[in-house]
């Protein structure tokens, strides 16, 4: 009996890579005598068997259905699994999709619940698992007394993605009948970006809350011209529509992928603002506030005002 | 006609705070409350949903807390919202999300709403889970991260985009009755007007118990217990200290050594 499972996760039929991180999350738990169970939905679920065959792995659970992103179906294929097979965990990636379907199933199996976990132990039969809180200032270490069942999201970014290569076996699942409310109607890409570039770029200065007002990006536009970086930005400035969508680094932007010098100005450092960039080697935080907790990832940090910072800086380029 | 928004208190740490003596959360003193920044935005959803359709639905708040939070509610209401409720008991002081909804859960079946709108996630704990539980437990039709919506009162369908990774959205019709989590930036939230704060404290607040729901304290255990929370080790970033001349011109040195 497979007593971990991960649920795989595909976005109109392309394998989302944050699934190998939440297999990795449970292989740091999974002791000897365990099987690591794999349960993928899509349409042709046989397609995704290769790339869900990493290490550790010893079943994939191949649920024939839709494509489309359809939070019903993947909970009621949660509820069957954790029916018939009560395990001791079922995960899946900490992503807009996860939000939708764990909740709600996680009440139908009136399992244990804790979502964007980061760490995972296991103290004697207790399973804990760690997340953080108020804004990322504290961690909290939670148990689950009484759940036989445990659902989890896994933060990305936090366990090296799976790898290696492993021959589980193969299982086919029926897709349990289910009322499906919700009708897959379109996709609409990221805006046109105007050529502006910000996974290409290998020098991005960005710019947050701190700027204030609107009448204050020009000035960092002009600055990162001089210096050749691309302004980039947190979401509240592209929200209020200050600077393009294009512009915006983290989870609902653009992904910094090439960048090696961040500077980031009046950026508290939200998760989902680091997502974009944490993996960039080179951060350089500007803000006034010490306890900023872009001052935990960054290799530089200037306490001080991004504005007196910008207009020094410009006598150097 | 009716929506129902769940809102929440959220708290913010001041810059030395000190744990409780129990060592599993925060000494309350040292919490900033303030509305959820997200509720702000589902709030704003649905008072543009009823000025549309012509001051129609009713627009209901409802927290779960103690009489400190009546403050989030009142600041939903000085936007316009039109009565509140507030659900409390002292079994509640532990309560994670998934109590949370299974309360919220019961408030629903008291108010049938004809939709319910919560922020996506809370500012302090992000677990992005009460909307989607409280959806689980009503066996609703539901949707997360709702960043564009196109109801009208009554229609037994809603468009919407979901905001997903890397900045693609997905159009998505959902059936009606249903529980959305709405996303910053959906709209622009109006601020409270002098008038309106005013207005607020004449407005109804029901105030509830867990009793008031038929609801005993077996049948709102969490799902997760905390163990203990603690301060994590943080990496330090190496401070450039000095004047803000000098800060920069060391900024300046490390921009042209690093970009090549």
């Amino acid at each position: 009996m497979a007593n971990l499972i991960v649920i795989a996760e595909q976005r109109d039929g392309a394998l989302r890579e944050t699934t190998l991180e939440a297999i990795a999350g449970l292989k740091s738990i999974k002791q000897d005598g365990d099987e690591l169970a794999v349960a993928i939905v899509a349409g042709d679920p046989q397609a995704h068997v290769q790339a869900l065959s990493v290490e550790g792995v010893d079943e994939v659970i191949a649920v024939k259905a839709s494509d489309d992103f359809q939070p019903d179906q993947l909970e009621a294929v949660i509820a069957a699994l954790g029916q018939e097979r009560k395990p001791r965990v079922i995960a899946a990636a900490h992503g807009v999709d996860a939000w939708s379907y764990i909740p709600a199933a996680a009440v139908k199996l009136d399992s244990g619940l804790a979502t964007d976990v980061m760490k995972l132990a296991l103290d004697g039969d207790d399973l804990v698992a760690t997340r953080a809180g108020y804004a990322e200032k504290v961690l909290v270490d939670l148990d689950f007394p009484g759940k036989d069942t445990v659902l989890l999201t896994i933060r990305g970014g936090t366990f090296e993605p799976a790898g290696g290569s492993g021959s589980p076996k193969v299982t086919e699942m029926n897709a349990p009948e289910t009322d499906v409310a919700t009708t897959h109607e379109g996709w609409q890409p990221p805006a046109d970006s105007g050529g502006i570039d910000i996974p290409g770029s290998e020098f991005i200065m960005s710019i947050g809350r701190g700027v204030a007002d609107e009448a204050n990006v020009e000035q960092f536009l002009e600055l990162a011209e001089s210096m050749g970086a691309t302004l980039g930005c947190s979401r509240p400035i592209a929200d209020n529509g200050w600077l393009p969508k294009a512009r915006q680094v983290g989870q609902s932007g653009q992904l910094a992928a090439s960048c090696k010098l961040y500077v980031a100005m009046g950026i508290s450092g939200s998760v989902q603002h680091q997502w974009g960039m944490k993996h960039v080697e080179n951060i350089v935080a500007v803000n006034t506030d010490p306890e900023a907790s872009i001052f935990s990832i960054a290799r530089y940090g200037i306490v001080g005002d991004m504005f007196e910072i910008a207009e020094e800086l410009e006598n150097h380029f | 006609m009716k929506i129902l928004v769940p809102v929440k208190q959220v708290a913010a740490l001041d810059d030395e705070f000190e744990m409780r003596d129990d060592g599993r959360d925060v000494d309350e003193d040292f919490f900033e409350t303030d509305l959820n920044e997200f509720d702000h935005y589902s709030v704003e959803e649905a008072l543009l949903i009823k000025e549309a359709a012509g001051d129609e639905p009713e627009v209901v708040v409802v927290t779960i807390g103690n009489e400190d939070t009546d403050d989030a509610l009142r600041t939903a209401l000085a936007k316009g919202a039109d009565r509140g409720i507030r659900v409390w008991d002292d079994a509640l002081e532990n309560a994670d999300s998934v109590t949370v909804a299974k309360v919220l859960a019961k408030v629903v079946e008291k108010e049938k709403p004809d939709m319910v709108f919560t922020g996506a996630q809370s500012a302090d704990f992000s677990s992005a889970v009460t909307g989607m539980a409280l959806a689980g437990i009503l066996g609703w039709p539901h949707a997360a991260v709702v960043n564009k919506l196109d109801y009208k009162p009554g229609a037994d369908r809603a468009t919407l985009h979901r905001e997903l990774e890397g900045g693609l959205e997905e159009i998505m019709t959902v059936r009606c009755p249903a529980v959305l989590s709405i996303q910053l930036g959906i709209n622009e939230p109006r601020y409270a007007s002098l008038r309106g704060i005013k207005q607020a404290q004449q407005k109804q607040v029901d105030e509830l118990s867990l009793d008031d729901l038929g609801l005993d304290e077996g049948s709102v255990a969490p799902a997760s217990n905390v163990r203990r929370m603690y301060v994590p080790e943080k990496g330090q970033a190496e401070l450039i200290e000095g004047t803000p001349a000098e800060q920069a011109a060391r900024l300046a040195e490390i921009i042209k050594e690093l970009r090549g």
